[in-house]
């Protein structure tokens, strides 16, 4: 048996891997939820006419992506009460940190549906709201799809972090066995290869969409 | 050039625009009026300022200076305590409701279907219930030829059928004044006959004020009352169409009719 890599070590690691790969999937998803959902809300306040709302959302979304995740990460946390737990944390600044970005995605979606759809609308005398919400905002959110896509198969990828933060994801597993057992090499090759198995489908699907969606 | 009878509003009212974009003045001046039900075609080399003349009246632009009445009520800026002020949105909203518009490019939403482009304003505007502005819109889609594309996506549609559900779309507001502005450029030849014949059957069966931006001449002859000739942000001739096409008085409306016409 070589002494690299022992396959025994490698199966016994792999029901703890399994159990942090639920908790990279879940603070993947809500991370994401997060995301999305204040990268619209950000793309919708940057486009108010009124500057003192848009030049300090500007800056607060510069500075946030001027940072690095894991320095907001470890801030934040040490920032925090006690009580709240690291994953709530993560999936917080996550979030958060990716918002920054979507908004930018949504952006790019809104200027992409063409004059003539608000031209429709205003020639039906459709209110403002109702515009967004039934014309403007379901056109561009399709245009979104495939950048969410690809933010949430790099937000996947960049949950390691949240070791840092004392939250047991795959990577955190795979540290705590390598220190038990002085085998590293084993749990992290099999991180890898989880990683691999997770994001490299997604990102095909995502391609595909691409196309589909052009 | 007003030639609406002493004592009647007409329903629609151009004094003095002027439009510019940046240091280009597009109108110059215009005042002309349209009296209710009347069908009036504008002609004029591109660049005249005749697309502007109906975005103006669709609030698609602001005018720089000037005032637009539809029935008399200010649209755009009005005279308030000594002083002009713009229409406030809600009141411009109430007026607008009044005017519907076609477009070139059909401008259809290709995220709804047929059925849903044509109910989703009579439903959010006018607050007609789902029923009754689905009732419409099959009434609609009967009158324009495509009852059977009720449930199509838009964006499967030829260019001549995106424009006669626009048309009904269009008309399911109810509107007083219709904006046609260049409604068959975009299409084929051969499918351009069919928005036509839609467009005649509501110019016969309506009374329904038009205003019209075309290159079809055989067209404008047939449904209009009366027709503008422009040339740089002004009418420089107007008469009946049958006066205008056949015996034009201004140069350069002969040297225009000529070129178009052949």
């Amino acid at each position: 048996m070589s002494d690299i890599w022992n396959w025994e070590r490698a199966w016994e690691v792999l029901p703890d891997l399994l159990a942090g790969l639920r908790i990279t999937v879940l603070a993947t998803v809500v991370g994401m939820v997060i995301a999305s959902l204040l990268g619209l809300a950000l793309a919708l306040v940057g486009r108010a006419p009124n500057r003192w709302v848009t030049v300090p959302v500007k800056f607060v979304v510069d500075f946030v992506r001027s940072t690095p995740l894991l320095v907001q990460l470890v801030f934040v946390y040490l920032l925090s009460p006690p009580e709240i737990p690291g994953l709530a944390i993560g999936c917080v600044v996550l979030g958060v940190h990716y918002a920054t970005y979507m908004s930018e995605v949504y952006r790019a979606g809104i200027d992409a549906v063409p004059p003539g759809q608000w031209e429709a609308a205003t020639a039906l005398n459709l209110p403002r709201a109702r515009t967004w919400r039934a014309v403007i905002l379901p056109q561009a959110v399709r245009k979104t799809l495939p950048g969410l896509g690809n933010y949430a198969i790099s937000m996947f990828k960049e949950t390691p972090f949240l070791f840092a933060i004392q939250v047991v994801e795959m990577f955190a597993e795979a540290q705590s066995f390598g220190a038990n057992t002085f085998s590293y090499v084993e749990p992290l090759t099999m991180v890898g290869l989880l990683f691999l198995l997770v994001s490299y489908p997604t990102s095909l699907l995502v391609r595909r969409m691409e196309i589909r969606l052009a | 050039m007003t030639t609406t009878a002493p004592g009647t509003v007409p329903a629609i009212e151009f004094r003095d625009v002027v439009k510019r974009f940046g240091d280009h003045t597009v109108l110059d001046g215009l005042s002309f009026s349209v009296p209710r039900g009347q069908r009036v075609t504008l002609i004029g080399p591109s660049g005249s300022g005749k697309t502007t003349i109906l975005r103006l009246l669709m609030t698609l632009e602001e005018l720089s200076d000037g005032l637009i009445l539809i029935d008399g009520d200010p649209y755009t800026y009005e005279y308030l305590g000594q002083k002009w002020a713009p229409v406030p949105e809600k009141r411009r909203r109430e007026v607008r409701k009044r005017v519907g518009m076609v477009f070139q490019q059909f401008n259809l939403f290709p995220n709804m279907t047929v059925l849903e482009n044509i109910i989703e304003a009579p439903m959010h505007v006018l607050g007609l219930s789902k029923h009754e502005a689905v009732q419409r819109a099959e009434q609609l889609l009967e009158k324009v030829g495509m009852p059977e594309k009720r449930d199509a996506r838009c964006t499967d549609l030829s260019g001549g059928q995106q424009q006669r559900v626009a048309i009904a779309r269009a008309l399911a507001m109810d509107p007083e004044i219709l904006l046609l502005d260049e409604v068959t450029s975009a299409l084929d030849p051969e499918i351009v006959a069919d928005v036509l014949a839609v467009l005649r059957d509501v110019a016969q069966t309506t009374d329904i004020t038009m205003l019209l931006v075309t290159h079809e001449m055989q067209f404008a002859r047939e449904v209009s009352d009366r027709v503008l000739m422009f040339d740089h942000g002004r009418i420089i001739e107007e008469a009946d169409p049958e006066t205008m096409f056949t015996a034009p008085s201004h140069p350069r409306t002969q040297e225009f009719l000529k070129a178009v016409l052949g």
